[in-house]
């Protein structure tokens, strides 16, 4: 850290960025930035970057991976060298190799994985600029992307995090409320079917604190899927404009 | 039993789109009697069926399909085809060979080589095996001149028409045969490469424009412009 913080909340109630305990970080989303993947998005919230690609589905290579009665969803989550205030090794990290796993599983319950055996979806995250909460970033983006390559899911997926900084429960923590802050509580959701597909908690909190950081994500989600949803529609909407 | 979507449209995945006595159809499914979407589309509702015409979708085989795929590997007793969809299918040497082979002295690579593209219909699959492919009926086999064009897999339906009447229109304006793979792959020969050339844009403009309606007519309509255009250029170049 460049600086020391003593407070993460000011007096007034605000955050370093200036955002109150339940606001969002500004989001942009985009569908279908890349043109030779079958699916792709791109995500930004606050200083993230994220990129997420999709590939398939399609034969899996090498073949023993294959399972008999379902799909394989296969992620890789990777941090660009340039994504962090000291370059980091483009070598997958332990925390890259759980990170990919974490996001597999929080898309995993969202895919109709029993349509298609034996064959693979390959799911590619690419962070261009870290700020904390990229793995919920990314579980949006990446869900976008299976939305735009025509898999057929149960449900979109999207993901928020809460935390608890300076002994205030807030929405959506950057790199820095992350590290000095007491807990993080990520969370990722399928808003129409209201269930949760990932839920980690790193730090200490109450009973009742960890409910009011459920409760704040999930709303946060909520708001996010509407942006989700709308930025899926956008890349359509050209389509549909000319038929009306 | 209420619906909460109007006919035509747009849903993403999860969208909620009917409740109570509805039947889910295509790109759809049903969760405690609630008909949701899973994949991005415009939903039809067809008596109490739900339908959602995909607007991305990737092609799954069906027997009796017609399809356009390259070898990509020769094997001992066969070719393995890319037929663009999520399995490779494959192709029995003794359904192209009339005679009867031996792998030991008949070289397979000499019929069919990797690269080589081929029509042919599916004649069987399920979800335990790959497709298998054959190419024992006329029209079908080794495709030697022509264009390859390549659109979404569900748009296909669209380049046929109703009744084939755009298919039709196409064929009759440019003059081109036309050979339309399931997969969304395109074959396209015609007399002369503009010919092609004119066909090849018209599919371009058809997925483009693929959810508008009146399409057919404008279809009809810029094919006669080019025609009287490409004509013009000729005259010019003549005089």
């Amino acid at each position: 850290m460049s600086q020391k913080h003593e407070k993460l909340i000011d007096k007034k109630g605000l955050r370093l960025d200036g955002r109150k305990s339940d606001e969002l970080r500004p989001i942009k989303i985009e569908v279908g930035v890349l043109s030779n993947a079958d699916g792709s998005a791109y995500i930004e919230t606050g200083k993230n970057k994220i990129l997420a690609a999709i590939y398939g589905p399609k034969e899996l290579h090498p073949k023993h991976l294959a399972l008999p009665d379902r799909m394989v969803l296969r992620c890789r989550y990777h941090m660009a060298p340039f994504s962090v205030q000291e370059r980091k090794s483009p070598a997958p990290s332990r925390r890259e190799v759980e990170l990919s796993k974490v996001i597999r599983e929080s898309l995993e319950p969202s895919i109709f994985l029993e349509y298609y055996p034996r064959t693979g979806i390959d799911v590619f995250v690419e962070v261009l600029q870290a700020d904390g909460s990229t793995r919920c970033a990314s579980i949006t983006a990446a869900s976008l992307a299976l939305a735009d390559a025509g898999i057929p899911m149960r449900d979109l997926v999207v993901a928020c995090s809460a935390g608890k900084i300076d002994g205030t429960v807030v929405l959506d923590l950057t790199d820095t409320e992350d590290k000095m802050g007491e807990a993080d509580v990520p969370l990722a959701l399928m808003p129409n079917l209201n269930a949760i597909t990932l839920l980690q908690m790193d730090g200490i909190l109450t009973f009742e604190e960890f409910e009011k950081a459920v409760d704040l994500a999930i709303e946060g989600c909520r708001k996010i899927y509407a942006m989700q949803k709308e930025a899926l529609k956008v890349k359509y909407v050209s389509v549909k404009e000319v038929e009306e | 039993m209420p619906t909460f979507f109007e006919r035509r449209e747009l849903v993403t995945p999860g969208d909620l789109i009917a409740e109570g006595d509805y039947i889910a159809g295509e790109n759809t499914y049903t969760e405690d009697n609630k008909v949701y979407a899973s994949r991005i589309g415009i939903v039809e509702y067809e008596n109490k069926e739900v339908n959602v015409v995909a607007l991305r979708a990737f092609y799954i085989p069906r027997v009796g399909d017609i399809v356009i795929g390259t070898v990509v590997e020769v094997g001992f007793n066969g070719w393995q085809v890319d037929i663009n969809a999520p399995y490779q299918a494959h192709l029995r040497a003794s359904d192209v060979l009339s005679r009867p082979f031996k792998p030991q002295k008949n070289d397979l690579s000499e019929v069919l080589d990797v690269g080589d593209l081929i029509v042919a219909k599916i004649i069987a699959y399920d979800r335990a095996h790959d497709p298998q492919l054959s190419v024992g009926e006329p029209g079908l086999g080794k495709i030697t001149r022509g264009q390859i064009v390549e659109i979404t897999p569900t748009k296909i339906p669209r380049v046929i028409g109703r009744k084939g009447s755009m298919i039709s229109v196409i064929k009759r304006e440019t003059g081109c045969q036309i050979i339309l793979g399931l997969n969304g792959v395109i074959l396209i020969t015609g007399k002369t490469a503009e010919d092609e050339e004119l066909a090849i844009r018209v599919i371009h403009k058809i997925e483009e424009e693929s959810h508008t309606s009146g399409l057919t007519d404008r279809i009809t309509q810029m094919l006669k412009e080019e025609k009287t255009k490409g004509e013009e250029i000729k005259n010019e170049s003549e005089t």
